[in-house]
């Protein structure tokens, strides 16, 4: 088979331009701000290295740590609830009711849209002096507080759901084709012994999802590392640092704050962050591919 | 798409059981149409009503002029122009973006499935890698290259970046349907004397034509919604609409106008929404697409 292949140089021409996309910026801006990120550069890169100073300073900047603690509440509250919440929606929708397809374009819209659409509605409905608390005070339940939005504790909170609204219908879509492709015997098999439907959901459906729930979790946490439009549009990262995630902090250092070295560390740590998440996932599963 | 209908007649009896199911669907359905809902009757309030805090009631009046004003006179800045402008940036960016970026990938896709030249395989595991990595690794050598060229703060280069980072995706869209193809069709046709342009262009892309559809849908409303790309490459003048919303919602001076901003954030939602409503499965097949990718 390969021995008889014709090269052609018109496929090796074609792949010309991909080629130098992927070594010149791929590769070569990644190499070019790794090595930025060991210099003192600020408004304009120096060439004068200081090796780890960068890195330490960064781990010494309360707001970077502020960062990296809300990305981790958000993601793994972001994915976890994507994941639930779709896949609880399709099971719903896969007990044959009516009006099906109106309730699936009504799940995944929000999906359609950007977060920065998604922030923006979203901090309007959360708006403490005009939305859903001023509402039910209207009411005439006066004590009624829900300002998460603008509370240090809770804001990350509103990140996540404004978040889950947006990206839970992705998972529903996925599970629920994935529940259409599993056949009918084991149905028919598990209600003749007796078995709960919701049993038979989390029991015999949900492992065999398995594989289909990994890819859209894996898809969703890529997002999370580079969630920035979300918070710009819902808090801007407010109140204080209480909604600061790690890829706005390197956006403000490299734009606003002129902290070429100390952003580009930052970009650095994400990215070995996403090397260690992907890793030993992907080894996995060679491993398991290999194995059968 | 056959195998999103569901099996078999619908129970015709209403358990106990069936109405709590409902319940949850339409409660569910409820949360998910609650914000478009309140956007949609915020911009049709006047500032007066919107004071009065009910923030889920219907308008008193139906009042477009927050409509127009998002449209042609919202102020960014000092700027009172609307989201018309931003609207017509995001289509001059993302129509040619689209177009070449689903070009390029499909070339890619087809050479790296039928051809495989030399260090082919490599290619692709570096873009499969490139397509992991956040951006904000790239962003400043980036702009300093697109700055060295004079492309940046410019449409071309807001162009330029979003073909480069959605290589990665189409290239995986196209190779995998590809693969799927006999290779002896490409075969026969090498037999038959054709080249590797021709084969492409009379048998390979018209064979691929749904993977087209569904790799324009996914790139077109990924680019349309993008944010991060278009702030920082457009430049003053070329911001795409997302960026001129976020900029005109969040940075105005003096008394919010919500039921202008709310209606220009129905205006910025508006094209993917209406693709999303109108090509339905298709994009649905481009999201689940892009989403094994895994």
């Amino acid at each position: 088979m390969q021995a008889k292949r014709r090269r052609s140089p018109a496929a090796t021409i074609a792949l010309l331009p991909t080629w130098i996309a992927a070594i010149f910026i791929y590769i070569g801006t990644m190499v070019w701000s790794v090595r930025l990120s060991f210099t003192d550069s600020t408004i304009f890169p120096s060439s004068n290295y200081v090796g780890f100073a960068q890195y330490a300073k960064l781990f010494r900047t309360s707001r970077w740590l502020a960062s990296l603690e809300n990305v981790l509440i958000f993601g793994v509250l972001y994915v976890a609830g994507c994941l639930a919440l779709g896949f609880v929606l399709a099971a719903s929708l896969d007990r044959k009711v009516r009006f099906e397809a109106v309730f699936r374009t009504i799940f995944l819209y929000p999906y359609a849209m950007s977060f920065v659409v998604t922030g923006l509605i979203w901090q309007w409905i959360l708006n403490p002096t005009l939305g859903i608390q001023a509402t039910v005070r209207a009411l005439g339940w006066q004590s009624f507080t829900f300002d998460w939005i603008v509370s240090r504790d809770m804001a990350i909170y509103t990140v996540v759901f404004a978040g889950v609204w947006q990206g839970a219908g992705l998972v529903m879509v996925i599970a629920l084709s994935g529940m259409r492709g599993i056949g009918d015997e084991q149905w028919k098999a598990a209600q003749i012994d007796g078995i709960p439907i919701w049993r038979i959901y989390l029991s015999i459906i949900l492992p065999q999802l398995g594989p289909a729930l990994a890819a859209s979790g894996m898809l969703l946490s890529m997002g999370v590392i580079k969630t920035y439009d979300l918070v710009v549009a819902l808090t801007g990262g407010g109140p204080g640092t209480a909604t600061e995630v790690p890829a706005k902090f390197i956006m403000d250092n490299l734009f606003e704050r002129q902290n070429l070295g100390l952003a580009s560390a930052g970009a650095t740590v994400l990215v070995l962050s996403v090397v260690m998440a992907v890793v030993p996932f992907r080894y996995a599963l060679s491993m398991r591919r290999r194995r059968r | 798409m056959a195998t999103l209908h569901a099996r078999g007649p619908k129970p015709s009896r209403l358990t106990i059981g069936r109405i709590g199911l409902y319940a949850f669907l339409i409660l569910a359905a409820l949360f998910f149409l609650l914000p478009l809902y309140t956007m949609l009757v915020t911009s049709l309030k006047t500032m007066e009503e919107i004071r009065q805090g009910r923030i889920f009631a219907l308008p008193d009046t139906v009042d477009f002029d927050a409509w127009k004003t998002a449209w042609s006179g919202a102020c960014m800045g000092t700027q009172c122009l609307g989201v018309r402008v931003g609207f017509w940036n995001s289509v001059k960016i993302t129509v040619p973006a689209v177009v070449i970026s689903v070009f390029i990938g499909a070339i890619n896709g087809y050479a790296l499935s039928f051809w495989r030249p030399k260090g082919s395989g490599l290619l692709f595991g570096l873009l499969m890698a490139g397509g992991l990595i956040p951006y904000q690794i790239f962003l400043y050598p980036l702009v300093r290259l697109l700055a060295n060229v004079s492309l940046y703060n410019s449409v071309a280069g807001v162009v330029l970046v979003h073909v480069i980072f959605g290589l990665p995706l189409v290239t995986l869209l196209f190779r995998n349907y590809f693969m799927a193809i006999p290779e002896e069709l490409c075969k026969a046709a090498r037999v038959d004397g054709a080249g590797f342009w021709r084969i492409f262009l009379e048998i390979m892309l018209p064979m691929s034509a749904p993977m087209v559809v569904v790799a324009s849908i996914f790139q077109f409303t990924g680019i349309w919604n993008d944010f991060l790309i278009g702030l920082v490459f457009a430049g003053r003048d070329n911001l795409p609409m997302t960026v001129q919303l976020n900029n005109i919602v969040n940075t105005t001076m003096g008394e919010r106008t919500y039921n202008v901003n709310m209606a220009a954030t129905i205006l910025t939602a508006f094209v993917p929404l209406a693709i999303y409503f109108f090509s339905g499965r298709w994009f649905v097949r481009g999201v689940a697409a892009g989403a094994v990718k895994g």
